[in-house]
């Protein structure tokens, strides 16, 4: 597999089980414009996962179904951070702010790139991003602003911040460290990164249940 | 606290803004995001307006003491004035669809 590959069906990951992990939100979301809100950010993530998936299909002979569903669970490239599954809203924004920022810095990064087919999909994939950051940052500014949400907040990205590092390579771990606290107004932990390649028991759940219908369903079933 | 935004779309440019539907909300950055996810997000509008409710004023009372029926729409049958106009100028025949009501 080459690198472009390797790199490309990690972040395909990331959007695929982040937006998973997200949609575990829908009816059940604090409110109910929120609810419509982050299950539709949840689908814009599993847009852009099949997006990738697809390119990388075309070059590995297969398809995005395939790359979605028919691997197993120690075989997805995914960060760690996306596999956690944290049924609170606390983490759950902490987890959609630094996953955000992350993916920013990510794809800013991949703009740059001389390749003009990942650099086009990262342009595209960034034009919807930048509603889900917006949607993030508005969330962490108003939990910030008063004392028990700022607590609950600061909490929850202290847990998850090694985690966060681990959504990308090591020269980009600096910039999220500088973003993340100009937005907090503090310092994050000192701490290692929970590096890709880890996988959480989480993920195995997660996988039980998404692939479930395709397990099921006999090869080459139509819907 | 929280507060009612309600939210005007345009479904295509030139067409008026018609009222969509409302979101709760505790802040305007909050609203925008919502009305976008709840009124945009299937490419069903090209613009969307949020005005908060406390900004809306009504108008109320609508009397009709003395039935002025001519001003309504509905006031009147012109068919049947017409037909009787027709009737007397001796032109029912020739006017087109007369009779077929």
């Amino acid at each position: 597999m080459s690198e472009r590959t390797d790199r490309l069906l990690a972040i395909a990951d990331d959007e695929l089980i982040l937006g998973w992990r997200n949609s575990e939100w829908t009816g059940i979301a604090p409110f109910l414009e929120e609810d419509v809100a982050f299950s539709s950010i949840a689908q814009n993530e599993i847009g852009h996962a099949r997006a990738l998936y697809e390119l990388v299909a075309a070059e590995l002979g297969t398809t995005a179904d395939e790359l979605a569903f028919d691997r197993r669970p120690d075989e997805y490239r995914c960060a760690p951070l996306v596999q956690l599954r944290r049924l609170e809203w606390a983490r759950t924004i902490a987890r959609h702010w630094l996953y955000e920022t992350a993916d920013e810095i990510r794809l800013e990064a991949l703009r740059a790139s001389d390749d003009p087919e990942v650099a086009g999909m990262a342009a595209k994939m960034d034009r919807e991003e930048a509603y889900h950051r917006m949607h993030a940052e508005m969330w962490v500014d108003r939990l910030l602003a008063a004392e028990s949400g700022r607590a609950r907040l600061l909490e929850a990205v202290d847990e998850l911040w090694p985690y966060a590092l681990g959504v990308l390579d090591d020269e980009l771990r600096p910039e999220l460290r500088r973003r993340a606290e100009a937005k907090l107004g503090r310092a994050l932990p000192d701490v290692e990164a929970v590096p890709r390649g880890v996988h959480e028991a989480e993920l195995a759940e997660l996988w039980e249940e998404m692939t479930i219908v395709r397990r099921s369903a006999p090869a080459g079933a139509r819907w | 606290m929280t507060h009612v935004y309600e939210v005007f779309r345009q479904e295509r440019k030139g067409q008026p803004l018609q009222h969509a539907g409302s979101v709760t909300a505790p802040d305007e950055r909050f609203a925008e995001i919502y009305a976008r996810e709840q009124y945009g997000r299937r490419q069903e509008s090209v613009a969307l307006w949020l005005v908060p409710r406390e900004a809306v004023s009504e108008v109320a009372g609508f009397p009709d003491e003395f039935e002025m029926k001519y001003r309504r729409v509905d006031g009147y049958s012109i068919k049947a004035r017409l037909r009787e106009a027709r009737e007397r100028a001796g032109t029912l025949q020739m006017a087109p669809g007369a009779g077929d009501e």
